[in-house]
């Protein structure tokens, strides 16, 4: 099956990194699906990638129907090519290691993770309620309900791992440290938030750092664990150049669309 | 008494959930959880992911005293034979039709 190829129009982009943020983080967490530590948490897990999954969903055919190519949620997730998905890269770094010697963390990251993803969404969610875009702002309505339950979650579960054991102390640690590097991404404007702000469309990035940092740092405090240093590194997801782990999880995500196109069950 | 919790395993916790608004909170089931905040958001997970409730009590299932089941007849046979207990010999009026 072919790629498709969105159009470079910057609405269309701006609405795509809300949308593959959120399917690519889904995947990673359903990942965990039957893995988690606990039955409990394994269905909270589960609940929280099926949420970002419908936010994605939503997005996807939104910006499908801007795109005027008459794109399907299903199309734009499973047929694009990696320079055509525009998530941060953090989302698409590996979260669980499913055997001692692949890449990727422990539960530990998938918490810290979430929390640091669903603030960053939940400011976005809420800046967006007002977007010049209705359907834009619809949609984060909906999605801002879910991101305050998933930064409520996955910071109740910071707290008791960072103030819990020395062992979960330090593994929590360890993957915050290795998270931190690719946050700076979430913050920096490029010509796709220079439009959206002129357009009404939605806030400069760089707008929710402060807000992002205080909700982060409180949680953080509480957990016992320390914010790690800034470091000059800049992750470029959002701006379609990926990490080495991009083209795993989309040759994962893509397989069966790509065989059987169109398939259904 | 307490049932014995196993070294590293989190407390059993049972949970209510009130369907909705108006309702009692009805017993659903139990599950594990470190505390009661984490009881609750497990809770919430496990048994009103699919808008089963508007609200939710979880608490120890260590602080429930049951009845023992080797008590069942004395505590519950003796009832059987009483229908005079049931309120169904009254001519109830008409205004109090709930009762």
């Amino acid at each position: 099956m072919n790629s498709i190829a969105v159009s470079a129009s910057l609405h269309v982009r701006y609405v795509l990194r809300l949308a593959d943020t959120c399917l690519i983080h889904a995947q990673r967490l359903s990942e965990w699906c039957g893995h988690a530590p606990v039955l409990e948490e394994d269905i909270a897990m589960t609940n929280l990638s099926l949420d970002l999954m419908g936010q994605a969903r939503a997005l996807l055919s939104h910006a499908g129907s801007l795109d005027g190519q008459s794109w399907d949620e299903d199309q734009l997730a499973f047929l694009r090519d990696e320079r055509h998905y525009f998530n941060l890269t953090l989302a698409e770094q590996p979260m669980r290691r499913s055997s001692a010697h692949s890449s990727g963390g422990d539960f530990a990251d998938a918490v810290v993770r979430n929390l640091i993803l669903a603030v960053w969404f939940r400011l976005h969610w809420q800046a967006l309620a007002a977007s010049s875009d209705a359907e834009l702002a619809a949609i984060a309505g909906k999605a801002l309900k879910e991101s305050r339950y998933h930064e409520e979650h996955a910071a109740q579960w910071v707290i008791r791992l960072g103030d819990g054991t020395e062992v979960s102390h330090a593994k929590t640690q360890a993957a915050l440290d290795r998270a931190w590097a690719y946050t700076a991404e979430m913050f920096v404007d490029d010509d796709t938030d220079a439009y959206a702000q002129a357009q009404g469309l939605g806030p400069l990035r760089s707008s929710l750092r402060e807000a992002w940092q205080s909700s982060v740092q409180a949680v953080l405090d509480e957990a016992t664990l320390s914010v790690p240093p800034a470091s000059s590194f800049l992750s470029t997801g959002s701006r379609g150049t990926h990490s080495e782990h991009m083209g795993f999880i989309l040759a994962e995500m893509q397989y069966l669309q790509r065989a059987y196109p169109g398939g259904r069950w | 008494m307490n049932t014995p919790t196993a070294k590293n395993e989190w407390p059993l916790w049972e949970v209510f959930v009130r369907p909705k608004a108006g309702l009692e909170h009805k017993h659903c089931g139990s599950l594990h959880a470190p505390d009661a905040k984490m009881a609750l958001q497990m809770a919430r997970e496990v048994y009103a992911r699919r808008q089963e409730g508007t609200s939710i009590w979880v608490l120890p299932s260590s602080q429930i005293t049951a009845s023992d089941p080797g008590d069942k007849d004395m505590y519950f046979d003796p009832m059987e034979d009483k229908v005079y207990r049931h309120p169904t010999f009254y001519e109830l009026p008409q205004a109090v039709d709930h009762m």
